[in-house]
């Protein structure tokens, strides 16, 4: 036809403003951080020190912790939030008369702001002023049993993390659950009701039918929160700011406090590890993911 | 649908959905409440009754005194930052949907090399952590470092993978009949997006809106990076700041969580039902 001639009717114009923000703002400064990462820099001026930077950064002992952390951080929240959203959805999808309340209730925390959160729960937290260990006491007294309860953001081994993970879970099971929602509600009826002709149990059918066919949102959910766990910084810097020593320390908040020390250098470097990281793992899992769903 | 409301009405079901609309709402009460409630009689005792740190409701409520407290305390400070976060998020929110917009409008509808390439770099973009000490060079080089017009581009920057793609997914359900008709009577170009195309896009452009106006409003790292300054503080950061130097006045501390909470909490009341729909609407697709 034609078609080659015709001016199109759809304006590539169009992409400017945002290709000039992307580009600007978050492309040239990731090409740059790799140059940077190389450099002892003062933001003025600009050193080449070749791969010193990151043999520094490995060779710190907290790093090693910061590793570990982010990794199960990351594994944590998104696993329990997979898992809890998974089941709360299907219980908020049921024809319960609660259902409302309770959708309203959960997805509240997600608006609310994450500092707040986080001060409310490292003062809830205080193992010894804290309400959730006076509970702990107390019940254990009802049953004769004497206890401090857990030291949660001050233990010196991996609790602190866990507990800023289970927070972090409390925030954020909302917006999983409401992504699993929709997914339901795209299932067809037809599905539920040719089943249960065929004698299926309410079980089988969420084994069978819901689980199957919930599984792109189950990969969106999986995906997004998984991401966000790699990257977070606010709620762990709000609630230990990475303490006891480097005990909660991950690879964001190391990050930070090398900026705050004017370490340039050293923190694009990190930035760069975190880049790297997060590729590595994300990119294969969301193909892996891509691909079981084809073979559905 | 007949035969499931059948079922429905058998006894035993029926008997059971009560326990488990009862057990439903007693766990959110404790999981979900119970912190907000703890915040609220926090925020609202004097500094020693706040000191206990329990539960009780406070013999006196001084919520909207401690309230008054923390924002006109150190020379106004918390009511400068309110200004500066509400600019931020307003104008943020604002450009944000109209330039991801016209951007997943263009993605959707003219697929050529442009488009196979926004595609690659708006996933990329939603998996990758941007690159921080660079981002405050390249600002500083344009002169927008520890600038409110800076922090805006840079909320724009950042939300622009996560709406783009919502956007373009949403326009796949416009048919193009409607772009082919205005085309015909000679409407193309931005008139095209901004004459017919915007208008329709009202549902999710108010799921932007909210989910970019609760990230926006609640960030507090990307101002702490770029938006360096007393003057230029945030709500966010001045929670922050007001950790330690209310470490002996939990009821500023937990007024200030209550103030900077209430800007959400009106939003959820008034748009509960919108932001729930919209949400399901707007999140999962492709």
């Amino acid at each position: 036809m034609k078609k080659k001639r015709i001016k199109s009717p759809y304006a590539s114009s169009l992409y400017w403003p945002a290709g000039i923000l992307y580009m600007v703002l978050f492309f040239i400064p990731t090409v740059l951080s790799l140059f940077f990462s190389l450099t002892r820099w003062t933001l003025q001026e600009w050193e080449f020190i070749g791969i010193e930077n990151f043999t520094l950064y490995f060779s710190e002992e907290n790093l090693r912790i910061g590793f570990r952390n982010t990794i199960i951080y990351a594994v944590l929240t998104s696993g329990l939030k997979v898992i809890f959203a998974l089941y709360l959805a299907t219980f908020l999808s049921s024809k319960l008369r609660a259902t409302g309340f309770i959708r309203s209730v959960l997805f509240f925390p997600t608006l609310v702001s994450t500092i707040g959160v986080g001060i409310t729960f490292s003062v809830l937290m205080n193992p010894y002023e804290g309400i959730i260990n006076a509970v702990i006491k107390s019940v254990a007294g009802f049953f004769g049993k004497t206890t401090d309860g857990p030291g949660w953001l001050i233990d010196p081994n991996l609790l602190p993390i866990v507990s800023i993970a289970l927070v972090d879970v409390w925030k954020g099971v909302g917006i999983a659950t409401l992504i699993y929602i929709a997914g339901m509600a795209a299932i067809p009826r037809d599905y539920y009701e040719a089943s249960s002709i065929d004698g299926a149990s309410t079980r089988q059918q969420f084994y069978k039918v819901t689980i199957p066919l919930v599984r792109p949102a189950m990969f969106s959910v999986i995906i997004l929160s998984f991401v966000g766990g790699l990257r977070s910084f606010d709620l762990i810097w709000a609630m230990t700011g990475g303490g006891p020593g480097f005990i909660s320390d991950v690879l964001a908040s190391i990050n930070y406090k090398q900026y705050t020390s004017g370490y340039y250098g050293l923190a694009t470097a990190g930035n760069v590890i975190l880049f790297v990281v997060v590729s590595i793992l994300v990119f294969p899992l969301s193909r892996y993911l891509n691909k079981k769903e084809v073979v559905m | 649908m007949i035969l499931t409301r059948n079922k429905g009405l058998k006894s035993k079901t029926k008997y059971r959905s009560i326990w488990a609309d009862i057990t439903g709402i007693i766990v959110t009460v404790i999981v979900f409440i119970l912190p907000f409630y703890f915040l609220v009689v926090n925020a609202a005792k004097s500094q020693e009754e706040s000191f206990r740190l329990n539960m009780s409701p406070p013999e006196k409520w001084l919520l909207f005194q401690n309230i008054a407290k923390v924002v006109s305390d150190y020379d106004w400070h918390v009511l400068n930052a309110t200004k500066n976060s509400l600019i931020l998020t307003i104008f943020s929110v604002f450009f944000l949907i109209i330039i991801s917009g016209m951007t997943g409008f263009v993605m959707h509808r003219k697929r050529d090399n442009t488009s196979a390439v926004a595609n690659f770099l708006v996933l990329t973009a939603l998996v990758i952590p941007p690159a921080i000490v660079p981002t405050i060079w390249v600002l500083q080089r344009i002169g927008l470092y520890k600038t409110l017009a800076g922090m805006i581009a840079i909320e724009v920057a950042y939300g622009l993978a996560f709406a783009v793609l919502i956007f373009r997914n949403f326009i796949g359900t416009i048919p193009k009949e409607i772009d082919e008709a205005a085309i015909v009577d000679g409407c193309t170009g931005w008139n095209l997006y901004f004459r017919i195309i915007f208008p329709l896009l009202k549902p999710v452009s108010i799921t932007i809106g909210i989910i970019a106006t609760a990230a926006v409003f609640n960030d507090f790292t990307n101002p702490l990076y770029f938006l360096p300054g007393d003057e230029n503080a945030t709500l966010q950061g001045t929670l922050f700041a007001y950790v330690s130097r209310y470490s002996t006045q939990y009821n500023l501390l937990f007024a200030d969580i209550l103030y900077i909470t209430a800007f959400p909490l009106l939003a959820f009341i008034f748009f509960n039902k919108r932001i729930v729909s919209g949400m399901t609407a707007g999140s999962i697709k492709g």
